[in-house]
């Protein structure tokens, strides 16, 4: 049986693009999802080009799109300083660019954000029973697309991602302050990135111990590696990989185990809301990063609760 | 807007149904009496009964098993059987055949090409008698949460809305070269399945095309029988030939340990 032919095109809904016989609204979803998707992607990569403003002196706030910092000028920064390796010819040296490729790269290729904007951005289809604004279609079936089955791989780094986060947002739950008690600030950078010049190489340049303490931007850094869990754990490949790729779960030859199936049983009940927890924790580390930036320019308090 | 479900009294409504053949066709509008409880399907039987006797439909058991009287209403893919009046807006209602498959007449579509495609599938391959999950005496010996990946894709009523609605068939005709949503979940049925022993892969990857699919999840959808197509059949498909066509260190290990398909 060959495909069919053309007398389907003597439908009223022809072809071509946004052609479709439906009556309800649509183009709401794909435009607000574009919308979402384009903001965070403008809005990300204008601070990771920034190099300041991303971590709060006096605090253990740092921006989680700087996190890890390998290198960098923040007190949380692996190595101070940049990485011998930048040249001149790049852009001024922000920590955010070595590591940034990672967490973008997972959500790149996940499925869920694969749908999100083949069908808001890519219009291929827009919607469900609308027309397309192309012909001709490869899909996932050829290069470049073919390489997102690379999908695993980022997840692994996205995984270690969580941890690391996690542990950021206890941290920032952990104020550094001096012997006696006032807050530690002798840090040798400023938050702008420039030296500080009433760094005293005299005095201390760690806090003596830290105090706990709790506020918006600390609940908002926690919140961000919780959604993020929520978004790593319920992977699609991640199913796949702790029991999804088994034919059973009995045990014995070839089968998976209880372990297997019960891992996969968590990872699926995560993946049936694997959108939302995609959008939210899109919108989290987003907002974590507009925070700490904002606080650490100077813009708002912190909302210190205590 | 929508109307509660009972609140309406009889009122009378707009059919705009496609009427043609092969040929070409057009719109011709109708009226019926629309009661409450009342589904598209009733309607289109109403208008066969006072004002078009001979308008095709497809139809059958009027209760979402039977698959037959796919069509697409107010642009939507959908059960003339299930659609009921009240859920739809107010205005007129468009009826047209599927437009992913060949029209015959009116609102029935030639669907053929889809049984074709079925028997590309290597069908269901049960390992010997003696061996994992098979008694000697043939019999399955199996655990149901082994089996329940398979159940949920059999509950297909192959009414092939998902195949109508996926834009690789729809707005790009890849009859030749993709299999489609409901052929892959019935091959994720068979591959999930304890006791098959077949390897559908290799065709998965080639000749079904599942690389087209771009995981938009019309299908899931469009689906009445609420199959999560895209989740639980394609993508783990996708993933299981990932594991063996695109992952180099899967790929490497396979080859080291001969390990075959089946292996679980």
């Amino acid at each position: 049986m060959n495909q069919p032919s053309a007398t389907t095109a003597t439908l009223p809904q022809g072809s071509g693009f946004g052609a479709t016989m439906r009556k309800d609204n649509w183009w709401i979803g794909p435009i607000g999802i574009a919308a979402l998707l384009l903001s965070f992607l403008i809005y990300s990569t204008w601070a990771a080009f920034q190099g300041a403003y991303y971590w709060v002196p006096g605090t253990n706030y740092l921006s989680p799109f700087y996190s890890p910092e390998i290198w960098g000028h923040s007190p949380h920064a692996f190595i101070l300083g940049q990485p011998g390796f930048w040249q001149s010819w790049m852009p001024p040296f922000s920590a955010a660019l070595l590591i940034l490729g990672l967490p973008a790269g997972f959500r790149l290729t996940c499925y869920y954000y694969r749908k999100a904007y083949y069908r808001s951005i890519w219009l291929d289809p827009v919607a469900c029973a609308v027309g397309e604004p192309r012909k001709s279609y490869w899909g996932e079936n050829a290069l470049p697309l073919i390489l997102w089955n690379v999908h695993r791989y980022f997840l692994y780094a996205a995984i270690v991602f969580v941890f690391l986060l996690g542990y950021d947002g206890i941290i920032a739950h952990m104020f550094p302050v001096n012997a006696d008690g006032t807050s530690f600030t002798n840090v040798q950078y400023l938050a702008t990135g420039a030296e500080n010049p009433a760094f005293d190489k005299t005095k201390p340049v760690e806090a003596h111990h830290h105090v706990f303490g709790m506020s918006l931007v600390s609940l908002v850094l926690i919140l961000n590696p919780l959604l993020l869990a929520g978004y790593t754990f319920g992977c699609h490949s991640l199913r796949h990989i702790v029991g999804g790729r088994k034919d059973c779960f009995a045990g014995g030859s070839g089968c998976g185990t209880d372990l297997h199936f019960k891992a996969w049983s968590f990872v699926s009940f995560l993946n049936r809301n694997h959108a939302t927890w995609a959008m939210l924790s899109l919108v989290v580390v987003g907002l974590a990063d507009v925070l700490v930036r904002l606080v650490a320019m100077g813009k708002i308090s912190d909302f210190r609760f205590f | 807007m929508s109307t509660a479900v009972g609140d309406a009294a009889p009122h009378q409504r707009t059919f705009k149904v496609w009427r043609g053949d092969k040929t070409g066709g057009k719109m011709v509008d109708y009226t019926a009496e629309i009661t409450p409880g009342m589904v598209v399907l009733d309607a289109i039987h109403q208008i066969q009964a006072t004002q078009a006797s001979d308008l095709a439909c497809r139809w059958n058991c009027k209760a979402g098993k039977c698959g037959s009287c796919s069509a697409e209403i107010n642009g939507k893919p959908r059960l003339m059987c299930l659609t009921r009046m009240e859920a739809l807006p107010e205005g007129d209602v468009t009826v047209q055949p599927m437009k992913a498959f060949p029209n015959i007449r009116d609102l029935v579509t030639d669907v053929s090409w889809n049984y074709t495609v079925n028997k590309k599938i290597t069908k269901f391959t049960p390992a010997n008698p003696g061996t994992r999950f098979v008694a000697e005496d043939g019999t399955f010996r199996m655990q149901q949460r082994d089996v329940e990946r398979t159940q949920e894709m059999r509950k297909c009523i192959e009414c092939f809305l998902c195949q109508d609605t996926c834009h690789v068939i729809r707005d790009h005709e890849k009859h030749e070269v993709f299999s489609g949503p409901r052929f892959f979940a019935r091959a994720a049925s068979l591959e999930m399945h304890p006791v098959d022993v077949a390897d559908r892969e290799p065709f998965l990857k080639n000749e079904g095309g599942i690389g087209f699919c771009n995981i938009t999840k019309c299908c899931t959808e469009v689906c009445p029988e609420h199959i999560t197509i895209t989740d639980n059949a394609i993508i783990p498909l996708k993933e299981r030939i990932a594991d063996r066509y695109y992952d180099p260190v899967t790929m490497l290990w396979r080859w080291v340990t001969g390990a075959d398909k089946k292996d679980g």
